[in-house]
């Protein structure tokens, strides 16, 4: 089992004849992934890579295919259109690769896909790759993965194939990996997962990858002492960062004196989680914790 | 983008905003000018973006034109925090009765604008929130319907008795909400929100932060954007599209991804190096932001040694190789170079800096340890 994606994830891809959304389809098919459908406005009817049908909109894609998870890789300024249309459209799963979409917008599209009930995850996201159900629903690259019983959840993109990297090369597969994405507003939170991970009877051991900015890590940490039975292992990225800056992600600011390294490091200490000091020590942590 | 306090205001008068007249001056004539128009003692303000203006001896008052004048050719030119003020504002001192604290920012939590209101304004809020909490009270906004009219007063009832004040702080409150929402602002702060003897209600301070996600497709907020308030290094890599932070230490970073590039620089810092700078090329890199990205490192003469740390998903390691070969046959780096890829296309990549005698790691820790060495031997 895994997280979110499964063998019975129909994807469709919401911008896939642009130019990032062709290449990672190409990924993701490639991977294995079972992509049904395409949806580019004003595209309808043509075929992308001579298997995957283009549809006008996700309503008409989700009709014909069957599709019941989306990942978007339309451009900012047209993203959270394209969340509210996936929503619309009820799709059970919504991923959200875009990265710079404004947070107004964000702000105005999460009461919608809340009052539908889906489940979105990101945006600025890699998205999520579960290894043994060749699920991969994003940009996170299939060769570092490998199946197994770790689960994974970061607010970063190539952190994490760092991470990942370091488990495969030592053995230790992954069952899902998810990435929540680095902006102020996101759809789903470390909670969301960790509480996933905890469900999941193919999760043996949790790693979670923090950074600066905001109290996620913090509310993270108490839900891990009160509700996951599982070891978790934890890090967080800037603890070298000034305050006040936003460090490359919108999310990653230190806003007076809330949001530190220090903060989130001493949350994860009193809720027990394993901390790593190092990407390269999840492998010595996880080895003496499973 | 942080606004400067005079634009900050123009932003919200346009949104109807009851404010001080008050101007802008870049010389001390003109200052003189616009405290003789406004008549009587005049505030001089620096406009930089900076707190703590006051204590820095950035903002003075004066009593007359030829004292704005002369008091602004102090101003003008100094330096606060590191900033060179460029600009002064001048306005009214005013008789004030009380001061109120306004605020609406994006709120992570709750994913909505939220408002916070205290009528201990004037001073530190950061302060006033983390001593006395429940000096503030909050709102959160569903911006699915915006504010609504009770609201408003709810959040104005906080500030005032008289009814008349009242009525007057809940149209500001809209107008407030109104300016964060169609300026894609992140904070919108009134402080002061001042009291006057004849019982005005006027916004005497202000501050707007604009969500950096808005200025792709609001050219007109991208031009408030000031670069001489800026780092030099900082503006000419937003210029080339990299996301570069400058910092203290002799370490130069370049990495792809912000979450690895912190990463980095926690890593440098653990095998006892300090880092430079934070420097994210992003996704598809093109070898010219890498030549981008060189340039502005070795600008820096701190910088006694670069590391590239690239973990190649979307980012291409050859097309990274390629910008390093090309820069430095470009021009000379006269510090050592520590490269660490790994991911798509590396073979390639170690290939083609083969080619140039250059080696490539495959290990980021090895990697950091061989640049926090060399940094340290040439400090």
């Amino acid at each position: 089992m895994s997280i979110f994606v499964d063998r019975n994830t129909r994807l469709l891809v919401q911008g896939i004849t642009g130019r990032e959304g062709s290449f990672h389809s190409r990924q993701m098919l490639e991977y294995g992934t079972a992509l049904v459908a395409g949806v580019t406005p004003g595209k309808g009817g043509q075929t992308f890579e001579g298997t995957v049908p283009v549809f006008n909109t996700v309503a008409d894609a989700v009709g014909a295919t069957g599709a019941n998870t989306s990942v978007i890789y339309v451009p900012p300024m047209a993203a959270a259109a394209a969340i509210i249309e996936a929503a619309d459209a009820g799709l059970p799963l919504i991923v959200c690769i875009t990265e710079g979409i404004p947070v107004m917008h964000m702000s105005r599209a999460m009461p919608f896909v809340r009052s539908r009930g889906v489940r979105l995850i990101g945006p600025n996201c890699p998205g999520l790759i579960a290894p043994g159900a060749r699920a991969k629903v994003g940009i996170i690259p299939g060769n570092i993965c490998s199946p197994g019983r770790v689960g994974l959840v970061s607010r970063s993109g190539t952190l994490t194939y760092e991470v990942v990297n370091h488990l495969t090369r030592a053995g230790i597969g992954q069952s899902t990996c998810v990435g929540i994405g680095g902006d102020p507003i996101i759809g789903t939170n470390f909670i969301d997962c960790l509480r996933a991970f905890q469900e999941d009877a193919e999760t043996d051991a949790i790693v979670m990858l923090g950074e600066i900015g905001g109290t996620d890590e913090q509310n993270a940490a108490t839900f891990v002492k009160e509700h996951v039975t599982k070891p978790v292992v934890g890090f967080i990225a800037g603890q070298t960062a000034p305050k006040g800056r936003r460090m490359g992600h919108a999310g990653a600011i230190i806003s007076g004196s809330s949001g530190t390294a220090e903060e989130k490091l001493a949350a994860f200490e009193a809720a027990g989680i394993a901390i790593m000091r190092r990407p390269v020590d999840v492998v010595q942590l996880l080895r003496s914790k499973m | 983008m942080n606004l400067h306090e005079y634009q900050a205001r123009a932003l919200l008068k346009a949104a109807g905003i009851p404010m001080f007249e008050g101007d802008v001056a870049s010389t001390p004539p003109e200052a003189e000018a616009v405290a003789r128009r406004l008549g009587g003692t005049v505030v001089i303000k620096a406009q930089v973006h900076a707190g703590g203006r006051g204590k820095a001896g950035g903002v003075k008052l004066a009593r007359n034109p030829a004292e704005a004048a002369d008091l602004s050719a102090q101003i003008l030119g100094m330096t606060i925090k590191g900033l060179t003020v460029q600009k002064v504002l001048v306005v009214p001192a005013a008789e004030i009765v009380t001061e109120s604290y306004v605020g609406l920012i994006m709120d992570r939590d709750t994913q909505r604008p939220v408002f916070m209101v205290s009528s201990a304004g004037g001073v530190d809020i950061e302060e006033v929130a983390a001593k006395t909490p429940e000096k503030i009270v909050r709102l959160a906004v569903d911006p699915t319907y915006g504010l609504f009219p009770h609201q408003a007063l709810e959040l104005a009832f906080v500030l005032y008795r008289d009814f008349a004040q009242v009525k007057a702080a809940a149209k500001i409150m809209e107008q407030l909400y109104t300016a964060f929402v169609s300026n894609g602002a992140s904070l919108a702060e009134i402080n002061p929100l001042v009291t006057t003897p004849d019982g005005r209600v006027l916004a005497l301070d202000a501050k707007v932060v604009i969500d950096d996600n808005e200025l792709f497709w609001r050219p007109d907020l991208g031009v408030l954007r000031d670069d001489s308030a800026e780092e030099p290094s900082e503006a000419a890599a937003r210029r080339a599209n990299l996301t570069f932070i400058k910092l203290d230490g002799n370490v130069g970073c370049v990495v792809n991804g912000a979450g690895l590039a912190m990463a980095t620089m926690d890593l440098v810092k653990y095998y006892g190096g300090e880092p430079a700078n934070f420097l994210d090329i992003g996704g598809s890199s093109s070898p010219e932001k890498v030549i981008n990205a060189l340039k502005i490192i070795t600008a820096d003469p701190h910088v006694k040694a670069i590391l590239f740390n690239i973990f190649g998903g979307i980012t291409r390691t050859d097309d990274v190789a390629n910008g390093i070969v090309a820069a430095t046959s470009q021009f000379k780096v006269e510090v050592p170079i520590v490269i660490r890829l790994t991911g798509t296309n590396e073979v390639e990549a170690i290939r083609i800096l083969e080619g140039v005698g250059m080696r490539a790691l495959s290990d980021m820790d090895q990697a950091v340890e061989q640049v926090v060495q060399l940094a340290r031997g040439a400090a």
